[in-house]
């Protein structure tokens, strides 16, 4: 094995860094509709497809990536809004595995459609030229383009703990967190809640998978795999916990590239460990409220 | 006089004409029951994997199986019979293909069975063709099908063997690209078979490994495996897996500007994953392939074979993956036409020392002792957008390494009696 230098472990912590920013993206959707909707989304992989689909498709005819940058969340948002209104609001009341089962077949139909709209090869995507190429830090080089997801998805997270923490709208998704039925007795429309929080985490998916597209390549079946490393990076920081899943992600980010420097063989499965101890330690994750967990 | 005449048996006129018409009946009969066995189609079960991964290289290897039914069915078949293709998906999963070439076998009637798009699923389907009796021509990249403990007498096999297709490409990179290299091995049998093929290669060329990272199959993220590639400073970097993992860690290396400081190889390169991956991740990336439709300017049976493959599907090329399908079909065909059966024991012998042939990538020999197809490698080096001509102006073939018997491991070294 090569020597172990600071400036390679410096890449490789910024390298999880980036990854765990990745990780971020996808799981804080996910986090978000289950702490409000009690909805386990499993369409949430396929929402994150159909993101990178959108987006790729806008760039074909628009040419310009900002523009897909703001077109995907507004579509996703859209569909989400539909989705809530017109398949899950119906479910709500009943028991979870309604919602649940909804939505893994949901998934299926939305990779299904993107297949059958867009064939079942993949689509060549790549950054926009402005990001292409390193950045050099020092003495380390690192692709411009992660630096830019790593600024997008931090400047995401401070919007959505402004627009959580500093807005009237915020404090009753907040106070809807806690008790929804409290809400509901004071008189707030909470059905709207719910509707602009699914829109807001489908949005946030499809950002995700659109920022994920240059770097992972765009294929009917991108959102599997992601499917999984959102709900482990969402057990270990809470169901429901936006703090959480953004520490859990970064952590997880850092954990398997440091773990893939030493050992390359097990940078899947440490992320499995890890929400193995979790349960087992702290069940209701990093940051999840103890009455989460029943 | 009268006596004998009395004693011949009368035949009444209703009587001769029964008998009469048995006799045709029985006669035409007897006549027509070779004509209608002759008739009756050759069934060639062809399980790929037409969902998952790798489906778009399946589809296009259903495309070319179905050409070369039709090629040999317009030159007249077997003695007059027509071959027919049966296409079922084995979902890239070794059980589901074992399934369905049962099915193949025992429902269909298949007379043999020709797919696969995976090391471990064809020699599950191998397994299961050997005990049924059953010629099977397997199409993935694979050394240990042609091993005498895998090995039967109906297994045959179109696909490569990494030793001989990474032993052209080491030969090449290894000779003009520098000597230091490190190796990206997904943990699974593809990834090894190849490994030890670049060691075999790398090791009569002189080249040393300074670096073996293995990861897990089916990984999203290569980024920070990429550190420890940087820090161990190869001349080349050697890419050990295929279909969509491979693409994602060309991607990210262009990304994280690895081919700035090495070269990139890949074991295996394939047109359709070249395409859904685009000409920049792909570019300058060097890869062993058995078939590039540019090979028209070398072989006339590639010229014919993209001509009939354009006319068919309306224009396009047919793709490496998919050009296997046309051989792996057509050849066991051409190889009843010399058997004048397609029973597994009669092809077995038909080939003798060796069966040749020239179907669509110039001279191709089965050996005898493993029924391997010795054939043409292809090196191809990935072409930047800028130098690319048309759409299908995917590659520049770097060198092709024609079928050569010493090439390929000997019978003695893979464990069959000589």
């Amino acid at each position: 094995m090569a020597e172990v230098s600071l400036e390679l472990i410096g890449l490789q912590i910024l390298t999880g860094l980036a990854l765990g920013c990745i990780f971020v993206l996808v799981a804080s959707g996910l986090t978000l509709i289950f702490g409000l909707l009690n909805v386990v989304n499993f369409a949430h992989g396929a929402f994150y497809a159909a993101g990178a689909y959108i987006g790729v498709f806008t760039f074909g005819y628009t040419g310009n990536f900002w523009i897909s940058l703001v077109i995907v969340p507004a579509v996703m948002a859209v569909f989400g809004m539909l989705t809530e209104r017109f398949l899950l609001r119906p479910l709500y009341g009943r028991d979870m595995s309604y919602p649940l089962l909804l939505t893994f077949g949901l998934g299926y139909v939305i990779v299904e459609l993107i297949r059958i709209v867009f064939g079942i090869d993949g689509i060549p995507f790549s950054a926009p030229a402005a990001l292409k190429g390193s950045m050099f830090l020092g003495d380390i080089s690192f692709p411009r383009y992660r630096l830019f997801v790593m600024g997008f998805t931090a400047a995401l997270l401070v919007g959505l703990w402004l627009f959580i923490e500093k807005t009237s709208f915020g404090l009753i998704v907040r106070a809807g967190a806690r008790d929804a039925e409290i809400v509901k007795v004071l008189g707030i429309d909470t059905s709207k809640v719910w509707l602009l929080i699914f829109a807001l985490g489908t949005a946030i998916a499809g950002i995700a998978g659109f920022l994920a597209a240059p770097m992972r390549g765009v294929i009917p079946e991108m959102g599997v795999t992601v499917l999984i490393e959102a709900f482990v990076i969402t057990v270990i920081g809470g169901m429901g916990s936006l703090p959480g899943a953004v520490i859990a992600g970064l952590l997880m980010g850092v954990i398997v590239s440091i773990t893939s420097y030493f050992a390359a063989d097990f940078s899947n499965i440490v992320m499995f460990a890890i929400m193995a101890i979790v349960l087992l330690v702290r069940p209701q994750g990093l940051l999840g409220r103890r009455d989460s967990v029943r | 006089m009268a006596d004998k005449i009395r004693s011949a048996p009368q035949l009444s006129r209703r009587s001769a004409l029964i008998y009469g018409a048995s006799g045709v009946a029985f006669g035409m009969s007897a006549l027509l029951t070779p004509v209608r066995a002759q008739a009756s189609p050759i069934k060639i079960g062809f399980p790929v994997p037409l969902t998952g991964p790798y489906g778009s290289e399946a589809s296009d290897q259903v495309r070319c199986a179905q050409l070369a039914i039709e090629d040999f069915n317009k030159t007249g078949g077997l003695n007059g019979r027509l071959a027919e293709l049966l296409v079922r998906d084995d979902k890239l999963n070794p059980s589901e293909a074992v399934t369905r070439t049962l099915e193949l076998i025992e429902k269909d009637k298949a007379d043999m069975i020709v797919g696969s798009l995976s090391g471990a699923v064809q020699l599950a389907v191998n397994d299961a063709c050997k005990a049924r009796g059953v010629t099977y021509n397997a199409l993935s990249l694979s050394d240990r099908i042609n091993e005498a403990t895998d090995f039967g007498p109906t297994t045959f096999h179109e696909g490569m063997a990494p030793y001989f297709s990474v032993g052209a490409l080491g030969q090449y990179v290894f000779a003009n690209m520098g000597k230091k290299v490190a190796y990206l091995i997904a943990d699974y049998e593809f990834g090894h078979e190849m490994r030890r093929a670049f060691q075999v290669v790398g090791d009569k060329m002189g080249a040393q490994a300074v670096l073996d990272v293995k990861h897990p199959l089916g990984m999203q993220d290569f980024s920070s495996l990429f550190p420890r590639i940087l820090a161990a400073k190869p001349d080349i970097l050697c890419v050990l897996y295929f279909g969509r993992d491979q693409l994602n860690a060309l991607k990210q290396a262009s990304e994280f500007g690895l081919k700035d400081r090495m070269k990139i190889v890949v074991g295996a390169l394939s047109s359709t994953q070249r395409i859904a991956g685009g000409a920049d991740a792909y570019a300058d990336v060097i890869g062993a392939s058995n078939y590039y439709w540019a090979a028209e300017e070398r072989y006339p049976s590639s010229k014919a074979f993209n001509a009939a493959y354009a006319a068919k599907y309306g224009g396009g090329v047919p793709s490496d993956y998919g050009s296997y399908g046309y051989g792996g079909v057509r050849s066991m065909l051409e190889l009843a036409r010399k058997a004048g059966s397609v029973e597994a024991s009669a092809l077995s012998s038909a080939v003798g020392a060796g069966f040749k042939f020239d179907l669509y990538k110039g001279p191709q020999v089965i050996r005898g002792c493993d029924h391997q197809s010795d054939q043409a490698v292809f090196v191809l080096r990935s072409k930047p957008e800028a130098q690319m001509k048309s759409p299908k102006d995917t590659f520049e073939i770097v060198t092709i390494a024609e079928a050569d018997e010493s090439k390929l491991r000997t019978c003695a070294e893979l464990g069959h009696k000589t």
